[in-house]
């Protein structure tokens, strides 16, 4: 494991910036998670660590060393990729062994043998070791995939939406699994997705990424309760924050044009209250309800106690809580 | 439920389409078969029942027109042939009953082997220069990429006999002419345009996060190629070779003009197999029934991998 240092790196194809001046350090042991919406330059950065793309500038450094120059093979990075990436013509297991069997390493057999085992038992995949890699469900794919990098110790794992194309019950697990097996092996993760949940509940640091910048950075609670801009601000939250106009609310501080009240920002209340809005609809999930409002022509969605008994047509009240503001162009403004 | 019952797939054909069908694929498999049959039979037949007419259906099988193929014979009197000894084998047998003595083994043999050098290795030359250079396209950013694959493909758009000439004069200049090696190369320059397009569209189809997976895994960009790409175009390849093979083993053109003994393959010997007062039909017969097994022997060897799907499906697209 190593620490790992992108400095100032831009990268465009063709006409299209991928990626623009960004900076980033990954600490030995940390699991950073990039997050932003599809084509925000996230795979990019990712294949420029791992040596797929090199930088137009900038420089990458992996464990103190710069390895900007460097083939994939001599970066020691893993990759797990988001299309599986199975070799179709190989067992289980030989696509496991596959990095250690590489010639550059030269790994004893029963060295191999023990390694995979180990990796296919932590993954429960050890009754599929003899399957062809094509007999598989999506599920245990993705967990093959994810064994073929963990087999190896790299200086980081870079790891692709690796859990996008399970289905939510098994991503839900495999977040807590992989949470844990990187505890367990102390490993280095520089982590791309574009779920929210993900990055929250795995990341010890998450940098909001758009349009090929790098936005902010910071620890999940941090990102979530103070991002510097809209934009962070409306990547992180279930359901998203509200951005309403200012002059809404009596109140706001000089130069903010915009309230961004999160869920818990809001207070309902059936009479008192700063602004008075209409109950358009009700979404009940079960263990909360969807709550969505008219609020002077503008669409506030925000949670409610099932208990409420609110129906649509109801007038309620709302009360802000210490809501964010931001200027003319998104910036934060303080409160 | 008779909704149910009544109800016909719309992917499986009814019996009657799928009798139909099959009947069609019979009838087709018989026309195209009939020539093939009558060349068998033709070889087991003796000179008189193979040019009677109307034409024998049922005879006497007889081996004289394979021994007529391996055998040089002479014409000897009676009396002389009663001087020697026991027959040494059927051939000689056979020889014999037409006054005629076995003087040595004919040019099949080594025209045979000829052939075999000659199309398996142009074969294993052409796809492997093909694979190389399919790759390269497929994978790099090759200056004038489409210029060079359509020139490539141009080399194959007019008849290559028109080119026969200036090929004999150069190859009588540099002392290619009549040598294996010099066939060799020319059907490896007629095959590689068409093995670089074939292997193009098998590899294209080959994602390329396979290699980058096997490079960033530790292997070279070779040894991904090697291990990762190589397996997965086995399809791809093996369709290519009998391609390549069926040219270069059938090919008569450029073997008559440029190979007259020491390199001469099968197909301009086969029509020039004389016999006594014309042509030795059974002789030609068993001559191209021979020469049709390695072809059929290498695409039953391949049939596995030509209807083997390419990838299956374990990069999510």
């Amino acid at each position: 494991m190593a620490e790992v240092e992108i400095r100032a790196v831009s990268k465009a194809f063709k006409k299209t910036q991928a990626v623009s001046d960004l900076s980033l350090t990954v600490g030995d042991g940390e699991f950073v998670a990039l997050l932003g919406p599809t084509g925000a330059g996230k795979t990019t950065t990712l294949r420029l660590i791992a040596g797929l793309e090199m930088p137009d500038c900038g420089s990458i450094r992996i464990g103190g060393r710069d390895v900007t120059g460097d083939a994939p093979a001599d970066r020691d990075i893993a990759f797990v990729f988001q299309q599986y990436s199975l070799y179709p013509h190989l067992s289980v297991f030989e696509n496991m062994a596959f990095a250690l069997r590489a010639p550059i390493r030269r790994v004893p057999e029963a060295e191999i043998r023990a390694k995979v085992r180990e990796v296919a038992r932590l993954l429960h995949i050890e009754t599929k070791l003899e399957n062809k890699a094509t007999q598989l469900s999506g599920g245990q794919m993705q967990r093959v995939a994810i064994g073929r990098a963990l087999v190896r110790s790299p200086a980081i794992y870079l790891m692709d939406e690796p859990l996008s194309s399970l289905d939510a019950k098994l991503r839900g697990e495999m977040r807590l699994e992989l949470k844990r097996i990187q505890t367990d092996l102390g490993a280095t993760i520089l982590y791309v997705t574009h779920d929210q949940t993900e990055a929250m509940t795995m990341a010890s640091r998450i940098g909001v990424i758009e349009g090929g910048r790098l936005l902010q950075i910071g620890t999940p609670r941090e990102i979530y309760e103070n991002p510097i801009n809209a934009h962070v601000a409306a990547r992180l939250g279930q359901p998203a924050i509200n951005l309403l106009p200012a002059v809404l609310f009596a109140g706001a501080p000089v130069g903010a044009r915009t309230v961004g009240a999160r869920t818990e920002h809001l207070t309902i209340a059936r009479g008192g209250g700063d602004v008075q809005a209409t109950v358009k609809r009700i979404e009940h999930l079960g263990d909360q309800s969807h709550l969505h409002l008219d609020l002077g022509g503008q669409s506030v969605v925000t949670l409610s106690d099932p208990e409420a008994r609110l129906g649509a047509g109801d007038i309620v009240s709302l009360r802000l809580n210490k809501p964010l503001f931001f200027d003319a162009d998104g910036g934060r403004v303080a409160a | 439920m008779s909704i149910a019952n009544t109800a016909h797939s719309v992917v499986e054909p009814s019996p009657n389409t799928r009798r139909l069908a099959g009947s069609l694929v019979v009838l087709y498999a018989v026309v195209t078969m009939i020539p093939l049959v009558w060349i068998v039979l033709t070889s087991f037949k003796s000179p008189d029942d193979a040019i009677s007419y109307p034409p024998k259906i049922v005879f006497t099988p007889s081996l004289e027109g394979f021994c007529n193929l391996f055998t040089t014979r002479s014409r000897q009197t009676p009396e002389f042939i009663r001087t020697l000894g026991p027959p040494q084998g059927l051939c000689d047998d056979i020889a014999r009953s037409r006054n005629m003595v076995v003087a040595g083994p004919s040019n099949y043999v080594p025209r045979f082997v000829n052939s075999l050098i000659i199309a398996f290795g142009s074969t294993v030359l052409a796809v492997a220069l093909g694979t190389l250079s399919a790759y390269g396209f497929s994978r790099f950013r090759v200056p004038l990429k489409d210029d060079l694959l359509f020139f490539i493909l141009s080399t194959r758009m007019m008849p290559p006999i028109a080119v026969a000439i200036p090929i004999y004069l150069m190859y009588r200049t540099i002392g290619l002419s009549d040598t294996r090696l010099g066939m060799i190369l020319l059907y490896t320059s007629v095959n590689v345009s068409l093995a670089v397009w074939l292997l193009k569209g098998f590899i294209d189809e080959i994602p390329r996060e396979y290699e980058e997976a096997a490079m960033i895994d530790g292997y070279t960009r070779f040894q991904a190629f090697v291990k990762v790409v190589l397996p997965q175009a086995t399809t791809g390849i093996a369709a290519t070779a009998i391609f390549c093979l069926i040219f270069a083993w059938n090919e008569y053109a450029f073997a008559v003009l440029l190979t007259s003994g020491n390199a001469q393959t099968a197909p301009p010997f086969i029509p020039i197999i004389i016999g006594e007062g014309g042509q030795d039909w059974p002789a030609v017969a068993a001559a191209t029934t021979l020469f049709l097994v390695p072809i059929v022997v290498f695409t039953v060897l391949l049939r596995k991998h030509l209807l083997r799907g390419i990838t299956f499906g374990a990069v999510r697209k």
